[in-house]
């Protein structure tokens, strides 16, 4: 109560007085800013990060909180608006004063707010699995890089499967698009014709699967083992699946290796047509370790719910968290430029049982999982890489940014450097 | 003695439900399934491969059990002196029974088990190997199955199976089956003549399998006659695909243009007779998908009976909801459309989220009762999705339900005539304003059968109804306001032409073309496919 009311009286005098520094009024609690939709098409996806957010804060600030200040949350809702992503940031960064924002789902939103953070330069951890090709000085990707995620998994169904043709079907937008170029230029490099790969877009949300199916059904029925790799997103992967186990296909005989389809999207639906199908995570709920056991359940405690289930973006927040943690604490302050320098090469435990760390261009080190889908929406871990792999902002299938390499170290300080022409080209 | 008792439990063994584990059968083990059994512990995939032949080689009567539980993931071991259970789940316990003796071990922690976990691969061979353990299956049905399992994967050893129970099958379908998938493996045959007769046999059958294995022949065939005849083949079954496709594409149309009529029928009356432009008209369709969730939850176990009560319940809250709406705000707006325009989008925003709110802005399962999964396979090339077919049906019903009465009943000519002429019906006594929220509850429990609908195509989600405004005003305003028919003969058509256009130019241009088709369509028509006729079209 006490604390409220010294809160609520600093936060008077910071808009009376708007001279008071911010370390001032930093004096009680450090601000963390939490930027993610609770509303519109993307609350269905966010809304548990913001959960898994204040979770790790409470659990904090129960230790301590961070430098011997309590941690306070900032949650704003930026109601899967990108335009509101921007202004919300920036109302974070400039009136609530936050040291860090955790947040974003959608490249598009992580697009938006961007040169916020970078014009305010402050820090944006950033969970989700993206398609690469940018590297921040403000941004720390803690989600997957196609070569964690897209790339092991097609390697798992060229060598394990024996897969020959490919499927690419993807939602239309910059995620899918980018991520499938990347994967089409690897299968060309490694020997698959042409003929051999189908790619196919669909708008957001698509629902009519029928003569899409029907195609893929014809294409792999062409006598050469057959898989598809689907960067569709969200809601749209119900019904594609709906439709392929009503069409016969089955993971045996075309199986279906999703990047965007997790525990949580799973929870919303009937898993039946689904078993067999393989998704390529860093994280599965079922991975067998005892910091994941502990999560788990210090998770289901705080959403007072036994049927909530644990996924990718979560662990990749709870690794971002504690990283910040430590090099605030490493720093000895929370000032945006010493925790950049300071947490390059902070390792902190991740949920699979071994170490992330955080790497000079801004992407984490992770292990790459291949799960099968279970008909309890669960995944059965088939594959894991044997180490660790470092995520790659810039893709090295791509022309135009094979060249490229991102290291926020000094003296370089560069996030996008042509190697051959030594040469820094801007900073994302 | 010994083995004609042996040979007596055998066959009595396949005879039993797969699953029965009452019998103990720890004589009849042979040390190769031992073997085998013990090899399913492993955590090599490549050593349970190993396991899976093994068992499947070893003739013992519980093979086939085995190797379905496995393929069924419901086998188990204990973790702590790895016996092998059958587990069936009950809640987060397991209720498990010992699968070589059938004795009851009562309910065990999952985590106290180990499944024997399979990935894709092994699913493949336990197919395979299972096919060809049921190639001796008594039920006729099980050994068709099993040879048309057999010709997607033929292998020397399945060959040789093939062979064998070729000699003693007596049911015809099963035999043509076999003869069909051994001439496919006789088109490598080294003498001509009898690739010849392979082809011959399996000239006609549509299986995709077959015409790969003609390609494959016509690749490397050196012999003039089989070449001619394997090209005529080949020419046979590709003019009968490409006609198979045309009419699976006809269908997909169909069951796509059913959707949209179902979206847009209740649209067809509200903003159709009474002119009114509802925003809200999708959250009213999310309405009735969230009760159909709402009774799948109350009845967990009569999942076909919940969807069937949903019809009735969902029309009920979704018209309630329609006739409050009106009730409350539109009634206040008649004649000003810009501002129903914004106040029902407000509404729209509103309701989800409300839902978002009680339901969680995750989205909900709603399951789908067995006789609408699957298929029915018409031929190797032409089969039809139940769920499709079913809400064809439905969506025709609906169409005919609301036809009659429109004009049979005596709302329906109120309807009829408050829409043609208002200030005439008020003069003959029709009371126009309970006509209209009768006639918006109608429309409003037309769209909560819409969602009941849906909730079997889509997802169940605050943003259901999102997705099917703007092709349920595109049906309307296509079709023709204020005309049934319209709706019915514009959805349709709209959903033939998508799927006739989305093979070739993708199904994001293929929207954008139909969009673009509309527009240059209302310019030039812009009462639509069926204008209404006489004064009511001022």
């Amino acid at each position: 109560m006490k604390l409220k009311k010294k809160v609520t009286t600093a936060l008077g005098m910071t808009a009376l007085a708007v001279t008071i520094s911010a370390s001032a009024m930093a004096a009680d609690t450090i601000k963390v800013g939490i930027l993610h939709s609770l509303s519109g098409t993307m609350a269905i996806s966010e809304t548990t990060l913001k959960d898994t957010m204040l979770m790790l804060i409470d659990e904090q600030n129960k230790k301590g909180g961070v430098l011997g200040k309590k941690l306070e949350a900032v949650v704003v809702d930026p109601a899967s608006n990108w335009p509101l992503f921007a202004e919300k940031a920036k109302e974070l960064i400039e009136k609530e004063k936050v040291v860090a924002t955790f947040g974003c789902w959608t490249s598009v939103s992580r697009k938006s707010v961007l040169p916020v953070f970078e014009e305010q330069n402050s820090l944006l951890f950033y969970p989700v699995q993206y398609e690469g090709e940018e590297s921040s000085r403000n941004v720390f990707y803690t989600g997957a890089a196609p070569n964690q995620q897209a790339i092991p998994a097609v390697d798992y169904l060229m060598t394990e499967i024996g897969v020959k043709r490919w499927v690419l079907a993807g939602t239309d937008y910059v995620y899918p698009r980018t991520t499938n170029k990347i994967l089409e230029a690897y299968l060309k490099a490694k020997g698959v014709a042409a003929a051999d790969i189908m790619i196919n877009y669909t708008p957001f949300g698509h629902s009519d699967w029928q003569s899409i199916v029907a195609d893929i059904k014809k294409f792999g029925s062409e006598g050469k083992k057959t898989a598809v790799v689907s960067t569709i997103n969200g809601d749209a992967n119900v019904p594609f699946y709906k439709e392929l186990g009503n069409q016969g296909i089955t993971a045996d005989n075309i199986p279906v290796v999703a990047f965007s389809v997790g525990e949580e999207e799973l929870s919303g639906i009937d898993t039946k047509p689904l078993v067999g199908h393989l998704a390529a995570w860093n994280y599965f709920m079922s991975v067998d370790s005892e910091v994941n056991d502990a999560f788990i359940e210090s998770w289901q405690k705080f959403i007072k719910s036994e049927n909530r289930v644990t996924n990718d973006p979560m662990e990749a927040h709870y690794i971002g968290f504690n990283m910040w943690v430590k090099a605030v604490e490493k720093a000895g302050t929370t000032d945006a430029e010493a925790v950049q320098d300071a947490i390059i090469g902070v390792t902190v435990p991740n949920l699979s049982g071994g170490y992330s760390a955080m790497m000079p261009n801004h992407h984490i080190t992770k292990p790459v999982l291949i799960g099968e889908i279970q008909d309890d929406g669960q995944f059965e871990i088939v594959w894991q890489t044997s180490g660790l792999e470092v995520g790659d902002a810039w893709s090295d299938y791509l022309e135009g940014s094979k060249d490229l390499i991102s290291d926020w170290r000094k003296p370089l300080s560069c996030g996008a450097y042509n190697v051959v022409t030594a040469k820094c080209s801007g900073t994302n | 003695m010994n083995t004609v008792l042996q040979f007596i439990i055998t066959g009595l063994l396949f005879c039993l439900p797969i699953l029965s584990t009452s019998v103990a059968f720890g004589a009849t083990q042979s040390a190769e399934f031992e073997q085998g059994v013990q090899l399913l512990a492993s955590k090599s995939f490549t050593e349970k491969e190993q396991a899976i032949h093994m068992i499947g080689n070893s003739g013992d009567p519980l093979a086939i059990k085995t190797l379905q539980a496995v393929y069924a993931g419901k086998l188990f071991f204990v973790k702590k002196d790895k016996t092998l259970v059958y587990g069936e789940p009950d809640g987060s316990t397991y209720s498990v029974t010992d699968f070589i003796s059938g004795e009851d071990l009562g309910l065990i922690k999952k985590r106290k088990l180990k499944k024997i976990t399979i990935n894709n691969k092994l699913r493949g061979v336990l197919k395979s190997v299972l096919a060809g353990l049921n190639l001796q299956h008594p039920d006729p049905k099980q050994r068709l199955a099993a040879a048309e399992e057999i010709l997607t994967g033929l292998n020397p050893e399945l060959i040789t199976l093939l062979k064998k129970s070729l000699l003693t099958e007596q049911d015809p379908e099963v035999r043509e089956a076999l003869t069909s998938a051994l001439a496919v493996a006789g088109l490598h045959h080294q003498d001509p003549q009898q690739r010849l007769a392979s082809l011959a046999l399996i000239a006609g059958n549509l299986n995709p399998v077959v015409k790969n294995a003609i390609q494959a022949l016509i690749e490397k065939e050196n012999d003039p006659i089989v070449l001619k005849k394997a090209e005529a083949a080949l020419k046979v079954i590709e003019a009968k695909s490409t006609w198979y496709a045309r009419l699976e594409t006809l269908f997909f149309g169909l069951s796509l243009g059913s959707v949209l009529v179902l979206a847009a029928i209740g649209l067809a009356i509200t903003f159709g007779v009474i002119g009114v432009i509802n925003m809200a008209h999708g959250e009213l369709i999310m309405l009735g998908a969230y009760t159909t969730y709402v009774l799948q939850q109350l009845m967990p176990n009569y999942i076909g009976l919940a969807l069937a009560l949903s019809i009735p319940a969902a029309f009920c809250v979704s018209g309630l909801t329609g006739i409050l709406i009106e009730k409350s705000v539109i009634r206040f707006l008649y004649g000003r459309p810009l501002e129903t325009l914004l106040a029902t989008f407000g509404i729209s925003l509103v309701l989800q989220q409300t839902v978002r709110s009680i339901f969680s802005p995750l989205n909900r399962s709603v399951a789908t009762p067995d006789w609408m999964s699957g298929s029915l396979v018409i031929n190797p090339l032409l089969s039809l999705t139940t769920n499709r077919v079913t809400i064809f049906l439905f969506a025709m019903i609906v169409f005919a339900g609301l036809f009659v009465l429109l004009k049979k009943s005596s709302l329906g000519l109120n309807v009829r005539a408050v829409a043609q002429n208002r200030n005439m019906a008020r003069a003959m006594g029709v009371k126009a304003a309970r006509v209209d929220a009768l006639t918006f509850g109608l429309g409003s429990g037309i769209a909560g059968i819409a969602g009941v609908a849906l909730s079997q195509l889509t997802n169940v989600g605050p943003n259901l109804g999102q997705a099917y405004i703007i092709d349920s005003f595109m049906v309307v305003v296509f079709g023709g306001v204020g005309n049934l028919w319209g709706t019915l003969v514009g959805g349709l058509s709209l959903g033939i032409a998508n799927k006739f256009l989305e093979p070739w130019i993708g199904a994001v241009l293929a929207k954008i073309i139909i969009l673009i088709f509309i527009i240059l369509f209302i310019q030039k028509r812009p009462q639509g496919l069926f204008p209404q006729k006489g004064r009511a079209a001022e």
